[in-house]
């Protein structure tokens, strides 16, 4: 078994080994010439009008927030799915399903509730108090 | 892998015995190497020369064809060239995070090979987590991207980087959805153990195993050109929006690695596919010999993949790019419940047929032979009608 698991080990030591290989070989061979200009940010030619961290459209963190609840789900969803079959074949169809269905029901709650509160909409009309 | 290990030991290559645990980790480490330089690396150059002839060809034009035979040395000029190019860290970036992004989209392009099923016994590691791990580690592209878009403290970067991430995680969902009606109807997640569940034939794929998982072959295959970044789904670098989105800062090599992975990770999409719906590497026994079954069955796999992989540069340069509003309806009010209902029609197919149902998959054939048909009907059609001049000849 740690056999097997140690192939990610030595891929990820070739990944990060060739990176930095061909960074040093950039380093022998590329020209090094930085001056002020040519490390400021690109912005299409004109200097840049202050800095780029900003704070940032809720929208994107709204879809990450999203993504997160179904995510860590689905991820509990592999475990059932494995055994899946192993069930229906002992005879145990109708637990089997049931299972499934509870719980893919309590995701698709998730997905109805934020459909329902329009965080789907890329463009959401938030009703404006006086 | 454990037989060779224990081949090795016995032939006494390593000497008498060797410590165990060395040889092993020699072998894997050699096995990793060659894998990765003989199979991953050329992959990701060749296929940026292929995709580009494909492009001209497709829209009138010639293409790269000066270095080597018809431009096949392209991808290793490009190579060179970007190493001799000066590396830029912006003085106002966050150098760290700056430096870091790129080593993480090259692990996320890295690591899927380790489960990559070329044949029956060509394979690193037949994890019994295979296509969860190869989730798993595909997903790390985001992490890389979002840092790439936020240390490069530039406005198109983090607006390419947070679209990207965005698009990422949305489509993450269908994807992960429709991987199940397969673990379903295997009822395991090795990558080899999914196969088995396959016949060679087209009929005993999963893919026309009933109608569910045909419209989750699709869904997969879209969600994962969205996770991939590829045209019709490539907001997060649009060229005409966003100069190169969250690698607009990053030069020479850096800038390298995110391309190759971008190109690698078509191979990685195609051998998802292949592997779950396609029946991946099977072949009808032909020979007793091994070493002859694993080659067909690797030529097997590789056509699949490449006809995959064609598709989809196929698609790049026919389709125009969607808008973002459209991406993220497309994802959630679309293929979300879609996935379900596929998921959940799975379920109560394989509690009514255990062993799957034959005729079905003999239906679900025709009917693809019939679309097929249709498809090529049409295309000659049309073709007669626009009265143009067809060149078929590739190498023009």
């Amino acid at each position: 078994m740690y056999l097997n698991f140690g192939v990610p080990l030595a891929l990820s030591i070739i990944a990060i080994g060739f990176v930095a290989l061909m960074l040093g070989l950039q380093k022998l061979l590329a020209p090094q010439n930085p001056y002020d200009r040519k490390l400021t940010p690109y912005e299409c030619g004109e200097p840049p009008t202050g800095r780029a961290w900003i704070n940032f459209n809720v929208r994107f963190y709204l879809i990450a927030l999203i993504f997160v609840v179904f995510e860590v789900e689905i991820a509990f969803v592999y475990p059932i799915a494995a055994v899946y079959l192993e069930w229906v074949r002992s005879g145990r169809r109708l637990y089997a399903l049931s299972e499934m269905l509870i719980f893919l029901l309590i995701l698709f709650v998730g997905l109805v509730y934020v459909w329902v509160k329009h965080d789907l909409e890329w463009i959401k009309k938030v009703p404006v108090e006086d | 892998m454990q037989t060779l290990i224990q081949n090795l030991i016995a032939s006494g290559a390593f000497g008498k015995n060797p410590p165990r645990d060395l040889v092993a980790a020699i072998v894997v480490f050699v096995m990793s190497l060659v894998v990765f330089l003989a199979i991953a690396l050329p992959f990701a150059g060749i296929v940026t020369w292929v995709e580009r002839r494909v492009w001209a060809r497709i829209q009138s034009r010639v293409g790269p064809n000066r270095v080597g035979p018809q431009g096949f040395l392209q991808w290793l000029a490009d190579g060179v060239k970007i190493v001799c190019k000066e590396d830029i860290v912006p003085d106002e970036a966050d150098a760290r995070l700056f430096k870091l992004a790129p080593f993480l989209v090259m692990l996320a392009f890295t690591l899927p090979w380790a489960v990559m099923p070329f044949s029956s016994s060509l394979i690193l590691a037949d994890l019994n987590v295979g296509i969860l791990y190869m989730t798993a580690v595909t997903a790390l592209t985001v992490v890389g991207v979002l840092m790439a878009g936020w240390a490069s403290n530039n406005k198109w970067s983090l607006i390419g980087g947070v679209r990207s991430a965005a698009q990422i995680v949305s489509y993450e969902i269908p994807a992960g959805l429709s991987i199940f009606p397969v673990v379903l109807m295997t009822g395991t997640l090795s990558m080899q153990g999914i196969i088995r569940g396959q016949g060679w034939a087209p009929q005993h794929w999963f893919l026309f195993a009933n109608p569910f998982t045909f419209v989750a072959a699709n869904i997969l295959y879209m969600s994962s050109l969205a996770e991939a970044n590829r045209t019709p789904f490539d907001l997060p670098e649009a060229e005409s929006e966003l100069v190169a989105g969250f690698a607009t800062e990053y030069s020479g090599w850096r800038y390298a690695c995110f391309s190759m992975a971008e190109w690698g990770n078509l191979f990685i999409i195609g051998a998802i596919i292949t592997t779950l719906f396609l029946g991946g590497w099977q072949f009808p026994h032909v020979t007793n010999n091994v070493v002859a079954m694993n080659v067909l069955e690797l030529i097997t796999f590789s056509v699949k993949v490449l006809f995959l992989v064609f598709l989809s540069m196929w698609i790049r340069a026919t389709l125009p790019r969607v808008r973002i509003d459209q991406l993220m309806t497309a994802c959630w009010k679309y293929f979300v419940p879609i996935s379900f209902v596929n998921m959940i029609g799975t379920a109560v197919w394989v509690a009514i047929w255990p062993d799957g149902n034959v005729a079905m998959g003999y239906i679900m054939f025709a009917g693809a032979i019939a679309l097929g048909a249709i498809f090529i009907q049409r295309v000659i059609y049309y073709l007669r009608r626009s009265q143009m001049e067809v060149y078929l000849n590739p190498t023009i």
